[in-house]
Formats: structure tokens, C-alpha cells, sequence
């Protein structure tokens, strides 16, 4: 009937399984998967790391920007989405713009964004495709619609002295249908596709 | 086209839970109800000094769950303090004591809010260490928490109603550990990572340069949506491509939040003997999930408002390799069941796609729910909507062959008073105390009018459902929000708690009544029919003009 007295076990108790759930949850759990990710999966296990040539160049699972140091564009690559991660593309900080439907700042962006492809690009708005012109969820993502690879595939050809068949050639390469036929929505992988446009120049 | 590729994939995750309801279901009930202890079992109740032949009153395994949770809190929040001096912190500093104390609560109530951008703030000893058993073990708390109520109406003129200490091994143990073990190395095997590299600089294709990041992502990945916890290894939680990185996984994490808590009514159905119980709840649980997400994805594909319409469609803050139709499938999961995570930004949803995971969290997460607390709070609604047919054709009402008197419709009336009472105290508060105002408009809110109002009512929404997901726009690390979001979700935890198991106890102590001719069957369709009323009505009454306030009137604009 000592209630104290029950009242202290029941914490000792409870410190003790904490203890134990830790080590065998957080340290004991985390390792055995490391060690079966590194063993059996090390590729994937460590980022997905693509090369160009021998040098890495990045993750094909994150996303990169194509632009000089100012942030605008080099046509003579493939652009990637508009990116809310950092100052574009900080794969140490992934994040969206959080940009509510009505906020004017995002209504500008994107008329902004519309108004620079239709330039570079030579198209008219009503052909740029809405991922072209909003920023991703993660601000990383590794990929582009294949509509809007399909709308720069000129200004690379003009930009690289390259015959617009070959460019569509490499466009098709690198779209990758719906996994297993019908998840997700079909898209094309940036970076790997101007690692393969980078080879062609070379 | 699209229509046919949603239904597909709709009709892929509606086969993983079919196959899954009734092994898993079996599975569950088996573990909860069997008397055999397996020998790492033994050896540590012995290391802990429990002994799991005893049964416990309803107080006493109350006060376990509160003792485990309370040293829970504890311990995170020491962890987060200590940062600086543990082992592979990145050489980030200490957590400030304000965001240990809401981090420590929001992990340790199943909530996992994160008013912090972890790719900045968290080492991956407080991950790993910290956060990581947290998601094991709260959702372990949940599932028995859970399980208790269903004794409490199997067990007839009975004292107790288990072993807090059995029920929480035997989750984590049996349960949630080798089910992560096998999904965490699915998960690599899809591209997301498992390393203690840091971040990896490489110079990019155009001369730039780019830090990789890396962390044990997986291991704790695969228990985020399993315990339908939500936390984000970084801050773009599920969307990011490590955590998520292709359509598959995406789906596989949808299957992983629903396969729990889809088949605890199974289990409930195999504990009270009788197998039709637990198939009409899961019933009403899919026909709410089933019209939540197609009101969602209907809003977001149809892209109303001024930036999807300027855009051509509504894909700001969504991912290209999910598309839309991925990105409501998850949100819907996701804020139906009490995990909270996230593969698109909430905050970017058209105004009334963005209503809708509100009203998922509002409906009290029931459809299917958190892994315990969905099962524990559908039955409590069950008990409500017995309570009102019985008024109806003035009987007294009983469910289960027991009788629900005065005591046991008080406890589940209090138990549906509690989050809507937090949830618009909260925001009221937040506009109505000056210089919180002051300081909620000019510092927290992202996005100006109507839709910032929505910002502040989903912050408390998902606090005091214990969800976790946000209109991520809101600044949430401030000392009012760390306080407040941190009291709510303590008090959306753990009042329902100690209702619900209030309630087991009452009702484990009744015999069993026969049903006779008059008794309501609470198998048949018409129970179903009733029991999504109730669940929609009581929501309808409670959050109706907060909702018009924000995102009805900004959609309607």
C-alpha cells in the first residue's frame, strides 16, 4: 500500500527499458542496417553518385542548377525547375517556397519565370509546362517533365552547334517512363542527361 | 488517362492492405493476447525488474504510460542539450531550450513537429539516439494504449486490463522492429541512404559546388511511416529525394503508414470475438479515406486559384516524379493516419486542397488513424454513435454486450471535447493576446491574409491531433509557438489517454450482456452508416466557422 514506494519503481522501470530501447533501437537497429546498406546496397546506401568521366559530379537522385554565379541560365544546358532550397539547389538545405496559391510574390516569380523561357526558348507561354516554372517541394528535385525538356531542346542544339536530331535523341535516352507502367508521372533526370549531353561535346 | 493511372495505383494500395489486413490483424491480436514470453523477452523484464505474468488495474498501467513518457521527455530534451559533446553532431551546436522542450514532446507524443529544418539543426546522434527510439517506442505506446480499450471490452468482471510494460516490449519487439528491419532495406535498395558520411562536397557540371548530404536516412525512414510518426530526416521530409527518391518508394511509404493501422481492426475484431466488429469499423474507416482523397486530388488536379491557374497547373511545392495525383494520395494518408509527413508542400495546395488535410486531422485522425490512437479513437466515436441510436429508440445502449452508462459516455463525451478545445484556443489565442499577435503576424505567418489565419489554425490543428505536418510557411520556432504547439500536443496526447483508459477499466469490470432482439448490431451496413455521420457531423458542428474564416473563404474568393 506504500504508494511512494510503487510510485518510485514504476520510474525506475520506466529509466531502464529507456536505456535498454535506446541501445537496441537507436544504436544496436541503426547499425545492423548500415551494415547490410553498405555490404549489400553500398550504391544506393551512399547517394547515388554519378560521374562524369571519373570525376563525381553529383547524386542522380538530387537535383543541380545549370546557371553561372549570378543565377541566370546558360543555355548550352539543360535548365532544371525553380528551386526554394537555399539560393537554388543547396542540397544542405532542401526546402519549398511554402508560397500560399494567392501570394503575390509567387505570382510574380512565375510570370517572371514564364517570360524568361519564352525568351531563351523561343515559345510561347501557353507552351510552358507548369513544373518549368514552380519550385519543387524539396527544392531538389532530379528531375523535369518531359514537355520541358522537350521546349529546350533547340536553344541546346543552337547553343552547342549540335543537329536538333541528336539533342532529341539524348531527350529520349533520358525520359523514363511511369515506374512499373503506371506510378508516378514520366520524367526526364537533369543531370544525367547533360552528363550525356557533356559526352557528346567531348 | 491520368484518371485510369490514379485508380491503378489506388487499386495497388487497396491489394497490399488486403493481403495485408487479415495475416497482420491475426499477427497483432496474436501478440497482444499470447502468454508466451520469447526468452530476450525474459531476460529483459528481468533487466527492468517487471514481472509479465502480473496484470495491472487501469491506474496502474495509466501511470506506466505516464512514466515511461514523462522519462521519455526527459531524456530527448537531455539529448538535445548535449549535442554538442556527442558523437557524429556535424559540429552542430546544442538544440536551444526552448525547441529541446518542443521537439522532446512533439517526438514523445507520436507528433513529430519539427519547428526546426533538421539538415541544420540535428546531429545524427540525436537522430539516431533520440528521435529514432522515440518513433519506435511512442507508437508502441499507442498500439497498447489501443489494446487495452479492446480488453476492456473483451474481458468480463475484471480488475485489469494487461501489462503496460508487456504491451509496449511486445510492440517494439515483435511488431515494429523486424517490420522496419525489412522495409529500411527495401528503402535503400530504392535509393534512399544509409551512411555516416556528413556532407560530401562535389564540384557540379557547370563548376558549382554541391554538398551532399548524407545520415542513417533509412533505419529511421522505415519506422517514421510504420509508426505513422512523420518526422523528417531533413526538412523536406518525404518529398526530398534521399528520403523518397521514386514513385515506388512513394507508394511503399503510403502502404507502410495504412498497414498498421488498417489492420488493428482486425485485431480488434479477433480480441472481442467476433470478426464482423472489426470489418464494419474498418468499413468506415475506408469510406471516409476514400472520399477525403478524392475531394483532394479532384481540388488539386482542377489547379483553382491565382498562381496554379497563372501556372497552368497546381504543381508549386510538388514533386515532378510523383505528380499531383502522388502527392494527394500521401498527403491524404498522411494526415488521416497521425503521421505527418509530407512528399508536397500543404502550404502551396489550391485554398480548398489545402482545407482538406485539415479536415482529415480535424476528424480526430480515425480514418484509419495513428497506430493505436485511430482504433482507440474510431471505438470511442463507435461508443458515441451507440449512445445516440440508443437515444433514439430509448433503450439503453450497449456495444460489444456492454452496457454504456452514465460513466462510460462521460469519459468518450470529454474525449471528443479535447482537441477541438485546444485546437481553437490556441488560434484564438494567438490573435487575441497583443503582443502575441504582434509577434505571430510580423514574425510567423508566411503568407499575408486569409491563408495566414490557415497557417496558424493548422499549426495547432496538427499539434493537438498529434499529426505533425504544417503549412510549412509558419515560423514555428518562436517562444510562443514552441510553448503552445508543445502544451497542445502534451494535451492532445495524453488527456484522450487517460480517457481511454479510464474507460477500459470501467468497462472491464462489467459482465457481458446477452444481445437480445433490441440490441443494435453493430456489423451491418446501417451501424457503418451511422457511425461516418457521427464522425462528420461532430466535426461539421465543432471547426465549421473557423473553417469559412480560412480556407472555405479563400477558396471561394
Amino acid at each position: 500500500m506504500s504508494t511512494s514506494r510503487t510510485f518510485a519503481r514504476q520510474y525506475g522501470v520506466a529509466v531502464r527499458a529507456m536505456i535498454v530501447f535506446t541501445l537496441v533501437l537507436g544504436v544496436a537497429y541503426t547499425a545492423l542496417i548500415t551494415g547490410i546498406g553498405q555490404l549489400a546496397l553500398p550504391a544506393q546506401a551512399n547517394g547515388s553518385i554519378v560521374r562524369s568521366g571519373n570525376t563525381a559530379v553529383g547524386s542522380a537522385l538530387i537535383g543541380q542548377s545549370f546557371t553561372d554565379a549570378d543565377g541566370n541560365a546558360l543555355p548550352e544546358w539543360f535548365q532544371s525547375r525553380p528551386s526554394a532550397a537555399g539560393n537554388g539547389y543547396d542540397a544542405a538545405a532542401s526546402s519549398g517556397s511554402n508560397y500560399g496559391p494567392e501570394n503575390s510574390d509567387l505570382l510574380a516569380a512565375i510570370a517572371d519565370r514564364q517570360s524568361a523561357i519564352a525568351a531563351s526558348d523561343g515559345v510561347s507561354v501557353a507552351q510552358i509546362p507548369a513544373d518549368a516554372v514552380t519550385a519543387s517541394a524539396s527544392g531538389l528535385d532530379p528531375h523535369i517533365s518531359p514537355e520541358y525538356a522537350q521546349i529546350q531542346v533547340a536553344r541546346i542544339a543552337a547553343a552547342r552547334n549540335l543537329p536538333v536530331d541528336e539533342v532529341q535523341q539524348l531527350v529520349s535516352n533520358a525520359t523514363t517512363s511511369r515506374d512499373l507502367g503506371f506510378l508516378g508521372e514520366p520524367t526526364v533526370n537533369v543531370l544525367r542527361l547533360n552528363i550525356a549531353l557533356a559526352g557528346l561535346a567531348g | 488517362m491520368d484518371t485510369l493511372f490514379a485508380i491503378l495505383q489506388v487499386a495497388t494500395l487497396v491489394l497490399f492492405l488486403v493481403l495485408l489486413y487479415r495475416p497482420l490483424g491475426d499477427y497483432i491480436a496474436h501478440i497482444y493476447t499470447g502468454t508466451k514470453n520469447l526468452r530476450v523477452e525474459r531476460g529483459f523484464y528481468r533487466m527492468i525488474g517487471v514481472d509479465p505474468t502480473s496484470e495491472q488495474t487501469w491506474r496502474t498501467y495509466l501511470r506506466g504510460v505516464l512514466a515511461f513518457s514523462l522519462v521519455g521527455v526527459l531524456v530527448l530534451y537531455g539529448i538535445q542539450r548535449l549535442q554538442a559533446v556527442l558523437p557524429y553532431s556535424l559540429g552542430m551546436p546544442a538544440i536551444p531550450e526552448g525547441l529541446s522542450f518542443n521537439t522532446a514532446i512533439s517526438f514523445v507524443t507520436n507528433t513529430n513537429w519539427q519547428s526546426y529544418s533538421p539538415d541544420v539543426t540535428m546531429g545524427y546522434s540525436v537522430q539516431l539516439a533520440g528521435l529514432a527510439v522515440q518513433n519506435f517506442v511512442s507508437a508502441a505506446v499507442g498500439i497498447a494504449v489501443a489494446i487495452a480499450l479492446v480488453r476492456g471490452f473483451a474481458y468480463r468482471r475484471s480488475g485489469t486490463i494487461g501489462n503496460f510494460w508487456v504491451d509496449l516490449t511486445r510492440g517494439t519487439l515483435r511488431l515494429l522492429l523486424p517490420l522496419s528491419i525489412v522495409t529500411a532495406v527495401i528503402l535503400i535498395a530504392g535509393g534512399v541512404i544509409q551512411n555516416f558520411n556528413g556532407f560530401t562536397d562535389v564540384t557540379t557540371l557547370t563548376g558549382g559546388t554541391q554538398s551532399i548530404p548524407g545520415g542513417p536516412v533509412a533505419s529511421q525512414e522505415a519506422i517514421k511511416m510504420l509508426g505513422t510518426n512523420g518526422g523528417g530526416f531533413f526538412n523536406a521530409n518525404s518529398s526530398h529525394p534521399f528520403e523518397n527518391p521514386t514513385a515506388w518508394t512513394n507508394l511503399l511509404q503510403i502502404v507502410l503508414m495504412l498497414a498498421i493501422p488498417f489492420s488493428l481492426p482486425r485485431a480488434f475484431g479477433r480480441i472481442v470475438g467476433d470478426n464482423r466488429q472489426g470489418y464494419a469499423i474498418l468499413a468506415v474507416m475506408s469510406t471516409i479515406f476514400v472520399v477525403s482523397l478524392s475531394a483532394l486530388s479532384i481540388f488539386e488536379a482542377s489547379g483553382a486559384g491565382s498562381a496554379p491557374q497563372l501556372a497552368g497547373a497546381a504543381m508549386e511545392g510538388k514533386e515532378d516524379r510523383f505528380g499531383i495525383f502522388g502527392s494527394t494520395l500521401f498527403a491524404t494518408t498522411s494526415t488521416l493516419t497521425s503521421t505527418g509527413a509530407v512528399d508536397s508542400m500543404h502550404d502551396s495546395f489550391t485554398s480548398l486542397g489545402g482545407m482538406m488535410p485539415m479536415l482529415n486531422m480535424m476528424l480526430g485522425e480515425v480514418a484509419p488513424g495513428g497506430v493505436g490512437s485511430g482504433l482507440y479513437g474510431m471505438l470511442i466515436l463507435a461508443v458515441i454513435a451507440v449512445f445516440i441510436a440508443g437515444l433514439l429508440v430509448g433503450r439503453t445502449p450497449e456495444y460489444l454486450g456492454k452496457k454504456l452508462g452514465p460513466r462510460e459516455i462521460k469519459l468518450a463525451s470529454l474525449y471528443i471535447l479535447v482537441t477541438p478545445t485546444l485546437v481553437l484556443a490556441g488560434t484564438a489565442l494567438s490573435f487575441a493576446i497583443p503582443a502575441v499577435r504582434d509577434d505571430v503576424t510580423s514574425t510567423s505567418i508566411y503568407n499575408s491574409g486569409l491563408h495566414g489565419l490557415s497557417e496558424v489554425l493548422y499549426a495547432f490543428t496538427s499539434a493537438s491531433n498529434n499529426n505533425g505536418s504544417a503549412f510549412a510557411g509558419l515560423t514555428a520556432n518562436t517562444p510562443w509557438f514552441n510553448a503552445a504547439l508543445g502544451a497542445a500536443m502534451l494535451l492532445g496526447r495524453f488527456i484522450p489517454i487517460v480517457l481511454v483508459l479510464a474507460l477500459a477499466g470501467s468497462l472491464a469490470q462489467q459482465d457481458r450482456i446477452p444481445s437480445t432482439a433490441g440490441t443494435l448490431p453493430t456489423h451491418r451496413p446501417q451501424f457503418v452508416g451511422l457511425l461516418v455521420a457521427v464522425t462528420v457531423v461532430i466535426v461539421a458542428l465543432t471547426y465549421f466557422p473557423v473553417i469559412t474564416l480560412g480556407p472555405l473563404a479563400e477558396g471561394l474568393q
